[in-house]
């Protein structure tokens, strides 16, 4: 990824997924790192089990705070058909990386629609680069499923335009006043996501 | 929050836009800040309550937290009311006389409009709201702006004595930028001024004031042209300037880095000779505005040649990729056609939805399983009754509507739907907004309307902000609790047709609904229990499907709650020949909560606790704590 001009990160979900602390907490590791950042999501009615984004862009100077299609270097899902919703904003090079966890809603289940039956499938199929896999499981594993998103921010921090060290300081400090317990949990969600995408992302890069 | 003190002066913060304006409203010295709780503009009362030395509220509506401020401004003191778009309507009886007697202590109206209807029942341009009351209008384009308007909003107000209108919007609101802050200033109330003239708001007095009003235009009209809030960029490249104002001016200068620019700061009222200089500078002129054609007809009107809406959108959000491609065709350049990649994928829709265990979800079940209602309903988390698979509201207008619009489909309705039971939903923090005067309309006018109340105890779709029904006031600190039963009973509701029931009990709701919607008459429903997302809610050992014993029936996919999933789907013929669709079922231990509700419409009772072992972490945590 440049260093130099604007990198937007388009990162998406559902309601309660924790996509906004996420993409905070990516906000102030890009201010540790002396960039200029703006950040926006929609959010009110989207709260209750509706789509969430979340925009952040940083770089010398930014302007526009919305992310537009086509443009996005990372595209961090955390959830399969919501990172399918979002893929058209990708850039031709950019980045998915997706948890792989079903999240089927009410409109779905009453049969009204359908749930895709491969989405990381259909948006390489369209020629996407796509690094899939399980963040829930990793976290239920952990013995906690709210460690999600931290494995999300484990998977996405050796594709950042810093050191994974400046992510992994400001997930710290921001559990810290939580006590050492949550933050060497979230020590061990982050290596874990890290691991858990190692493979596939060198292959994605190579 | 990052906004809370004890942040130094002079730091860096990541602050959302309405933090940034809480920082400011605070380093003015305000004494006196109101809002009720609307989204995009909820964190900015939220933000300051957190805030030492100055009075926060939750007022019952906005028309009540404008005239608090404008009262403390009475006394001298600094003071602010935030409120969402539609929000400005409400408060707008009191603007409209407020901008007569004008600002003693500097007061500021902030206005967030959702452009784009993130979560509103409509889009409107509160900029309309500063020509209406000659006030003058400010729109920053980030926080750090959002953040120094607000102060020199204050400035502006005390100067020439006029309320200030800050208007922003959701991509000011809900953005965060880095904002360096300052220090409180302090500001002490020069002390309340008796004077009718200016305070008692008669004819007489009126009529001698209104002229200022005009003359204040033209004073602001001069500021306008000075004032460093206006800024013009010459640029490089002649081709088109642009005329823009608030989160729009971003996407111009990202788009169109080398062109001419006027943005306007003080965008009411505006600097004609700045605007003339701007057009001198420029081939064509382009006024890029946020929602309607408001600064580009005045400009016309002021014989200033310019495009606008013939051009861009009026509905939405702009952005650079809406702005580049309407340019280029107005210069007559090619414009390529979107590539096939940036064409959004088909997929089912995600609507927002109820929560697991939400205590509405029983009342609209409870709905959708009777017939011939009319059902009137309103603004808040119970709006979403309207989904599926409720499908139960067949109205929703504005913050207390139900009660009016159902009196009037009671009033109005002929023999085509005289068979017909009329409801009308509430919340409670709408019913405490604008919902009494309905009710009272309706018992006063001898209604036919079964109201129900539905009461949670918090304002919901805002993220749960306490309530005069909450008994907590804005800082969590007790306040004296209404009692619900005892407003309806005072506003003509007789007592017996008042009834309190659990809306996770649905054989007694069911009953309940049923009973009331059958005697005419005005009744009173109210249904009490937590909001799951405040601290009152407790819950409970979550459920599981017994796989054994469900039969796929499907009855408690009907409930609609979100943690019920369908794992399996089968057809069956019955004997009567009938085709039958299936639907077996597994529930989320780590989203239930225990309510119950499913339970209840099970027929072949294949829904159980789970055992205490498999109790969920959250569950035990949370039960533990409290």
């Amino acid at each position: 990824m440049s260093q130099n001009d604007i990198t937007n990160i388009l990162v998406c979900g559902i309601g309660g997924q924790g996509v906004m602390t996420a993409t905070e907490i990516l906000a102030e590791a890009a201010i540790a790192q002396g960039h200029d950042v703006k950040k926006t999501e929609v959010a009110g009615m989207a709260q209750r089990g509706g789509v969430v984004t979340s925009h952040l862009r940083f770089g010398r100077k930014v302007l526009s705070p919305q992310i537009e299609p086509g443009t996005v270097q990372v595209l961090l899902g955390f959830e399969g058909a919501e990172a399918l919703r979002w893929s058209h904003y990708l850039r031709a090079d950019g980045l998915a990386l997706v948890n792989t966890a079903r999240l089927v809603p009410p409109v779905v289940e009453l049969g009204l629609f359908e749930y895709p039956d491969d989405p990381t499938g259909q948006m390489r199929a369209a020629g996407h680069k796509v690094v899939a896999f399980d963040a829930m499981s990793i976290a239920r594993d952990l013995g906690e499923i709210r460690l999600g998103n931290t494995v999300m921010l484990g998977a996405i921090a050796d594709y950042l335009p810093f050191a994974p060290d400046v992510l992994m300081a400001c997930i710290d400090k921001r559990f810290a006043r939580k006590g050492e317990k949550v933050v060497e949990a979230n020590r061990q969600a982050f290596a874990a996501g890290r691991d858990a995408v190692a493979k596939q992302l060198a292959a994605a890069l190579a | 929050m990052a906004a809370v003190l004890p942040n130094p002066a002079a730091q860096r913060l990541l602050l959302s836009g309405n933090e940034a304006v809480a920082r400011g409203v605070w380093e003015a010295g305000t004494r006196v800040a109101a809002a009720y709780p609307g989204t995009p503009a909820t964190e900015i009362l939220e933000t300051l309550s957190r805030f030492p030395d100055l009075h926060a509220e939750w007022s019952v509506n906005e028309k009540v937290s404008m005239e608090v401020a404008l009262g403390a401004s009475m006394t001298g003191a600094r003071a602010f009311c935030a409120m969402k778009h539609v929000g400005l309507n409400v408060a707008s009886d009191c603007l409209m006389t407020m901008t007569i007697t004008g600002a003693y202590g500097g007061l500021v109206i902030a206005v967030a409009d959702d452009v784009g209807m993130s979560s509103s029942q409509n889009e409107q341009d509160s900029r309309f709201w500063g020509r209406f009351a000659h006030i003058p209008v400010l729109e920053p384009a980030d926080s750090q702006e959002a953040y120094e308007m607000t102060k020199q909003a204050f400035v502006l107000s005390e100067t020439y004595e006029t309320p200030v209108l800050l208007r922003l919007t959701t991509r000011i609101c809900h953005v965060k930028g880095l904002v360096t802050v300052g220090e409180r200033e302090h500001h002490e109330p020069a002390g309340f001024i008796k004077n009718p003239e200016r305070w008692v708001m008669v004819p007489a007095h009126a009529k001698v004031r209104i002229p200022s009003l005009f003359k204040r235009d033209d004073t602001l009209r001069e500021v306008s042209e000075t004032t460093p809030l206006n800024i013009l960029e010459a640029g490089t490249d002649r081709s088109v300037g642009f005329v823009t104002s608030g989160p729009a001016y971003m996407h111009v200068k990202e788009a169109f880095p080398d062109a001419p620019v006027l943005k306007l700061g003080l965008s009411y009222p505006w600097p004609p000779n700045k605007l003339r200089e701007l057009a001198a500078l420029c081939d064509k002129l382009v006024v890029v505005e946020e929602t309607e054609k408001i600064l580009e007809t005045e400009l016309k009107a002021a014989g200033v040649a310019c495009h606008g809406k013939d051009i861009l959108p009026s509905v939405g959000e702009l952005s650079p990729q809406v702005l580049t491609p309407a340019i280029d065709r107005l210069l007559g350049k090619p414009v390529p056609p979107p590539l096939p990649a940036a064409a959004p994928p088909k997929l089912f829709p995600r609507p927002p939805t109820l929560c697991a265990s939400c205590p509405h979800m029983g009342m609209y079940y409870t709905l959708s399983q009777i017939k011939n209602l009319i059902v009137t309903g309103d603004i808040g988390c119970y709006t979403l009754g309207a989904g599926h698979p409720w499908n139960a509201l067949d109205t929703t207008i504005c913050m207390g509507a139900t009660m009016g619009v159902a009196l009037g489909i009671d009033k109005g309705r002929g023999a085509v739907d005289k068979n017909k039971r009329i409801l009308a939903v509430i919340g409670d923090s709408t019913f405490m907004h604008m919902g009494m005067q309905g009710l009272l309309d309706i018992t006063y006018n001898h209604g036919n309307v079964t109201v129900l109340l539905l009461d949670n105890h918090t304002t919901g779709m805002t993220g749960g902000q306490a309530t005069p029904a909450s008994g907590k006031d804005i800082h969590g600190r007790d306040a004296p609790k209404v009692d619900l039963f005892k407003i309806v009973e005072a506003l003509g509701v007789p007592n017996e047709r008042i009834k309190v029931v659990d809306p996770y009990e649905l054989p007694t709701l069911f009953k309940t609904v049923r009973e009331e919607i059958k005697i005419e008459g005005p009744s009173v429903i109210i249904a009490r229990r937590p909001c799951v997302l405040i601290d009152e809610f407790k819950p409970t050992r979550p459920y599981l499907v017994d796989d054994d014993k469900c039969t796929g029936c499907g009855n408690c996919v009907e409930v609609g709650c979100p943690a019920i999933h369908v794992t399996r789907r089968d057809k069956v013929i019955k004997p009567s020949g009938k085709e039958v669709e299936l639907a077996f079922v597994e529930i989320d231990s780590q989203a239930c909560t225990g309510c119950g509700l499913c339970v209840q419409p099970c027929a072949p009772d294949a829904i159980q606790h789970v055992s205490r072992r498999d109790i969920p972490i959250h569950i035990v945590k949370t039960t533990s704590s409290s």
